[in-house]
């Protein structure tokens, strides 16, 4: 094997068996830290060793041994350095080396550690961007090379961030534990909550030189399909999966040959891939199965179904997205849920139907001059006929978005109310 | 980016019709399955049925003809396949290695073409508009 090609096999083993590694030393070691030291160093071993003798037949049984032994010789460094036993909750376990229980308490439960791993990496105590970054490198396997790309931002200050969110779980001496009861549901909102923004990073770089960024949307689907088998039975982890199949489902169909957003209804829905909108269906099935009233995310997922199921925008079932969007705002209080929903009504029941809806939100602190509320405003307006209000906040909203695509596109709709029925029709979604 | 294993087993070009895999081989094929799975890459599989049970469809001459199965002559027929969502080449060829496969049989590892793989002029000419 050239080192080259080795190199790259060991990468693709490394992304294959390191969320599992860390679990289970993290759970030897109770420190994260160390638990991924040990595994780096079982990393080195692997890029000395493997291009001379190949890949071994059972590759992550091969680095967990070495960690292994790598975490005992740390552990005897430490016992001889007679530093105070309280620092070292792990002594035990270094003790129990031999006893039957050590190898054991690798091989069982790997999945119950990986998902302890999962809960300490997207803790509350960490910033959100110290989560995200801890996610992608623990749990999705990504180099902090590769994490400050797909950030667009320095190696070093990913490395930084991962070394301080690190230390933070250390000095808080975070537990190694499944949380229960009424934590529980916190915490799993805040693991779906990073497995979401890692997704939304990737789906909303729109640059059509920059392929980078949808690798970010594969991780974060990746990672979301772990954790809904991790956790089969919550209903929302399966609503969230139903919305990033869905979503991911669009993205040859959302960006034009110039790198342009297309909105979703404008979007070619033969483009769409069917595998991952039935792949959709499937999780979004499983999360209505589970029962109990439904979350954020199923709900939005349900959504996304909605659109999914439409072969061209005409065959929209805007009734049901309307209804959907009611049970969103009571479980979603927003004003952007709010405003999706007056498209929604407006589609459903007739513009003047979605104005009103959209009227209630004029006093609306958070979108006092956001250009969505009068983008939405003036597509109402122009379908109902009244084309000079329309063209007057087609133009307000050009003047308050940031972004020159949809400054165009507004400014085009603005011209376009002077003299046509109405322009192409608009959702704030894609 | 996406793979496609296309597990090829020798001598099922003239299987009789209705063969069944061995049911110890399933059982470790499911466990491969669920590895799959829970490593979320997977996002499709399917067992094929053997040739036997179907046709091939040539256009020689600009014209569809029908041919039933088996195909004994046929060295290399697909018996089944994965499709998998991974970060690399070496990714797909890891996973497709850890496969319980049998001394007889051949996994095919390939890309599956994605929509920005397509040269914008091929994808223009393709395109409704």
């Amino acid at each position: 094997m050239s080192e080259n090609v080795a190199g790259r096999a060991i990468d693709a083993v490394w992304r294959i068996e390191s969320p599992r590694l860390i679990a289970g030393l993290t759970r030897l070691t109770r420190d994260v830290g160390v638990a991924e030291d040990l595994a780096q160093d079982a990393l080195v071993a692997a890029l000395e060793q493997w291009p001379a003798s190949g890949v071994p037949a059972n590759p992550g049984a091969w680095l967990m041994a070495i960690a292994k032994r790598r975490a005992i010789d740390r552990f005897r460094r430490e016992e001889l350095g007679e530093r105070k036993r309280d620092e070292f909750g792990h002594l035990e376990l270094a003790r129990s080396e031999g006893a039957p229980g050590f190898e054991a308490s690798l091989d069982d439960d790997i999945g119950d550690d990986l998902l302890r791993l999962v809960f300490i990496a997207c803790h509350p105590i960490l910033s959100r961007q110290a989560r995200v970054a801890l996610t992608l490198r623990l749990i999705g396997g990504l180099t902090t090379a590769e994490i400050a790309r797909a950030y667009l931002a320095s190696e070093a200050t990913i490395a930084q961030r991962i070394v301080r969110a690190k230390r933070t779980l250390a000095e808080a001496r975070v537990p190694f534990e499944m949380p229960q009861g009424a934590d529980r549901a916190g915490r799993l909102a805040s693991v779906l909550e990073v497995v979401y923004l890692i997704f939304n990073e990737g789906y909303c770089a729109t640059a059509g030189d920059d392929w980078l960024r949808p690798s970010l949307c594969e991780d974060a689907l990746r990672m979301g399909r772990i954790v809904a088998t991790l956790t089969p039975s919550d209903a929302e982890v399966h609503g969230l999966v139903a919305l990033l199949e869905i979503q991911a489902s669009r993205t040859h169909a959302r960006i034009g040959p110039n790198g342009e957003p297309i909105l979703l209804l404008d979007q070619d829905r033969s483009r769409w891939n069917r595998l991952l909108i039935r792949r959709g269906f499937e999780a979004l099935d499983r999360a209505e199965r589970l029962g109990g009233p439904l979350g954020p995310y199923t709900l939005q997922a349900a959504i996304a179904a909605c659109h999914a199921r439409a072969s061209v925008a005409e065959d929209t079932d805007w009734v049901r997205i309307a209804a959907l969007y009611d049970a969103l705002l009571e479980v979603l209080p927003s004003p952007i849920v709010a405003l999706n929903r007056a498209v929604a009504v407006g589609f459903a029941y007739g513009p003047q139907a979605g104005l009103e809806a959209v009227e209630e939100l004029r006093f609306e602190k958070s979108l006092e001059g956001h250009y969505l509320l009068a983008s939405v405003r003036g597509d109402l307006l122009a379908r109902l006929g009244r084309h000079a209000e329309a063209a007057f906040e087609f133009r307000r909203a050009a003047a308050a978005t940031e972004n020159s695509r949809e400054r165009t596109l507004l400014l085009d709709r603005a011209r376009a109310a002077g003299d046509v029925d109405f322009g192409p029709r608009r959702s704030t979604q894609s | 980016m996406r793979f496609m294993l296309l597990m090829m087993p020798a001598g099922y070009g003239d299987a009789a019709p209705g063969t069944m895999p061995d049911p110890a081989a399933v059982a470790e094929m499911m466990k491969y399955n669920e590895t799959l799975e829970k490593a979320g890459v997977l996002l499709a599989l399917d067992g094929l049925h053997p040739p036997s049970m179907g046709a091939r469809v040539t256009f020689a001459g600009g014209k569809a003809t029908i041919t039933d199965g088996p195909f004994s002559e046929a060295k290399e027929v697909v018996g089944g396949y994965w499709m998998i969502q991974v970060h690399s080449r070496e990714e797909a060829l890891e996973w497709a290695a850890r496969c319980p496969a049998a001394d007889h049989e051949t996994i095919e590892v390939r890309q599956v073409m994605e929509f920005s793989d397509i040269p914008a002029a091929v994808r223009a000419a393709g395109s409704r508009e």
